[in-house]
């Protein structure tokens, strides 16, 4: 079964690509911002013993990374759902 | 029970449970063969991709180079998981949705072209059979450190295991073994860091235990840590990059592309019943990944404290290092420094003839450290250290019981076989279905592509099971080029077929040809024309990493940008592609109207 007739492909694309948009900003701050770029300003702060710059680079980015999958995953669900274009 | 009968004993049981699911798990259809029949749980699925991902090189090296890179060790911690975040938002549901047994025939039905396909087989070749090589020899090396076998002998029952469930069961077989596998490999490796965190400061949990105070002090064993090396003349551990910010951006981003363009890994999605399932089956790989890899780091900090520690017990109270009696004599070295000396992996020299083992950085630019070196009559460091011994020797550094030093060589075998495994199928995949079905012999029936396929996982098999044994001159230097020409062809081309309804075939092949061109180009002037010795060209470039400092191993990333600019510029050119490719773009972003892969043309 293809999509309905008064299915929207601009609009789903549109919203889809928003989502992902939004993912990559987050992946992106988190490992190459954060955990690379400015993790020498990150480590003037701690968190328990870790430097915090350390931290997004060997543990933090990867907490973020599960997190984010997940999140992109129900979310790009529910834009499934409202463009009715779903799997049974 | 001795250590030798106990590690023959649980290696002896995960052997007999992996030949146990080849016997329950055959396949019967090339639905089967290829994609375990479409049914796999994503649950199971991601475990499954855990262990195919997680190699000999993730679970015997990884820690090993982060305990000597330091901060700088992070690219690839990130790059190896953020792989996974592309997979999971770019790439994988919509191959799922598009429904086919292989990458190369995404590649070739999307740009309507066998040419193109071809391309795509000669890139997954190349990538899969220099990472195969790997995964062989660390076969070899796991069965001969610990089961006292030949090198040459561990490859032959390596090699023997895999076939039974790969050649019989295909990808349905791997699966389930992958999932065992998964099991061995992350108890191998979790158990003695538990043990080792425990004892450094009192937290169970490794990944806290990183973030703790020492036990019995008020002081973090990070600080502790970046005080031991610093005062030994190594760059502190918190933040010492051996090379430039840049190169570290362009490395973990060759690695995360890489991660997600290598079609062992992406042909694991095509298992799951569903694009929804595809997609959250991602993340479930990622949560089991990731327990290995926020592990590592704590293990590889904890070992080399250990380390440290062990050669120069002043170190941990602050005391003088140059001390005269501050290092350990050689004579009282603990008994697992011996055994590894053995291996070859472990190597003292008295260089000063002082009868103490001095370990530290001979290379340090600190002059007033030089100076004080140089004062207490030391020559030179007189202790090398192979990374590897970091996760092998760990349960023996740490005096833990004979079963969890045999859980550990069960565990590199397991992740070496696994990983062996999904590179196979890739390959046997490629050569039948690409190859056989796609090119020669298109009216092949279900029945004969089966054959075809069985046929070619054995030869397959024996290749790899050659090349381990005979591992060309260049093998160490090969995986950052598996990573290079997944990320500099086959991801930009996938990508561009998903994202671009408008790239055409002649933009898509000029931007494989291009990526996978100047990465080979910069990849052969550091280490010579395949990997040849003497051909190196490298002056003519311009000097070692002329390309903005990037050494050879990170380019992949800009290997991709080529592709992407070519491809965009080429398709600029040349007519749009037919209007039902189009079409089959849209069909493919949406997840409505799956359906199990299947194999047809």
């Amino acid at each position: 079964m293809s999509a309905p007739g008064n299915f929207d492909s601009n609009a789903y694309w549109k919203a889809t690509l928003g989502l992902i948009g939004k993912v990559l900003a987050i992946w992106f701050i988190c490992s190459f911002g954060l955990g690379i770029m400015f993790a020498d300003q990150m480590n003037t702060i701690s968190l328990g013993g870790y430097p915090l710059g350390f931290w997004f680079a060997h543990q933090g980015s990867m907490y973020i990374f599960v997190g984010l999958i997940f999140w992109y995953a129900k979310k790009m669900g529910d834009i499934d759902r409202k463009f009715d274009v779903h799997e049974e | 029970m001795d250590l030798q009968t106990t590690i023959y004993l649980v290696v002896g049981l995960t052997f007999a449970l992996y030949i146990g699911i080849a016997v329950w798990a055959r396949a019967g259809s090339t639905s089967e063969y290829y994609a375990a029949g479409g049914a796999v749980h994503p649950v199971l699925n991601g475990m499954a991709t855990a262990a195919d991902w997680m190699s000999a090189a993730s679970f015997i090296s990884m820690a090993g180079m982060i305990a000597y890179m330091g901060y700088g060790g992070g690219l690839f911690l990130m790059g190896w998981t953020g792989g996974y975040v592309l997979l999971a938002a770019l790439l994988a549901p919509y191959l799922r949705k598009f429904g086919k047994f292989t990458v190369p025939q995404f590649i070739g039905d999307r740009f309507y072209s066998k040419t193109a396909s071809t391309v795509a087989v000669v890139c997954l070749l190349v990538a899969s059979l220099t990472y195969i090589i790997g995964q062989m020899t660390g076969v070899g090396v796991a069965f001969s450190r610990f089961l006292g076998v030949s090198n040459d002998m561990g490859i032959y029952v390596g090699m023997a295991i895999v076939f039974t469930y790969a050649v019989f069961g295909g990808m349905k077989g791997i699966t389930y073994t992958q999932v065992a596998q998964y099991s061995v490999l992350i108890f191998a490796y979790v158990i003695p860091a538990i043990f080792i965190s425990l004892a450094l400061t009192g937290m169970p949990i490794p990944q806290l235990g990183l973030g703790s105070d020492m036990a019995g002090a008020d002081k973090s064993l990070l600080a502790t840590l970046n005080q031991v090396v610093t005062d030994l003349g190594f760059g502190q551990y918190t933040t010492h990059l051996p090379e430039s910010k840049l190169n570290m951006f362009v490395y973990t981003m060759s690695l995360m592309i890489g991660t997600a363009g290598l079609p062992h890994v992406i042909m694991r999605f095509f298992t799951v019943p569903n694009v929804a399932a595809a997609r959250s089956s991602a993340g479930w790989a990622l949560v089991f990944i990731a327990i290995l890899y926020t592990t590592a780091p704590a293990v590889g900090a904890m070992a080399r404290m250990n380390l440290h520690a062990t050669i120069n017990p002043t170190v941990m109270t602050g005391g003088d290092v140059f001390a005269a009696d501050a290092a350990i004599e050689a004579e009282k070295r603990p008994d697992w420094m011996k055994r590894w000396e053995a291996t070859g992996l472990l190597k003292f020299e008295d260089k000063n003839g002082d009868g103490r083992i001095q370990y530290y950085n001979e290379k340090s630019k600190d002059e007033a450290f030089k100076a004080k070196a140089e004062a207490a009559g030391w020559k030179g460091n007189e202790l090398t250290v192979n990374n590897d011994i970091i996760v092998l020797a760990n349960p023996e550094i740490a005096l833990l019981p004979n079963w969890v030093i045999a859980l550990v060589a069960a565990g590199g075998l397991a992740a070496a076989l696994s990983t062996a495994a999904g590179l196979l199928m890739a390959i046997s995949a490629a050569i039948s279905h690409d190859l056989v079905k796609g090119v020669f012999k298109p009216d092949i029936s279900e029945k004969g592509e089966l054959m075809a396929g069985k046929i070619a996982m054995a030869l397959s098999i024996v290749v790899a099971g050659y090349l381990g044994l005979n591992p060309p001159g260049f093998a160490a230097g090969t995986v950052a080029l598996a990573f290079g020409i997944a990320a500099s062809s086959l991801f930009p081309a996938i990508m561009m077929g998903i994202f671009s309804k408008k790239m055409n075939k002649e933009g898509a092949m000029a931007g494989m040809i291009a990526g996978l061109a100047f990465t080979l180009f910069y990849v052969f002037a550091h280490k010579g024309i395949f990997f040849i010795k003497g051909t190196e060209y490298v002056d003519l470039i311009g000097g070692p990493n002329a390309f903005f400092g990037i050494t050879p191993e990170a380019i992949g990333a800009i290997g991709a940008l080529f592709n992407f600019a070519i491809a965009f510029l080429v398709d600029k050119m040349t007519k749009e592609p037919p209007e039902h490719i189009q079409h089959m773009v849209e069909a493919v972003r949406i997840p409505r109207g799956s359906k199990a892969v299947d194999g047809a043309h």
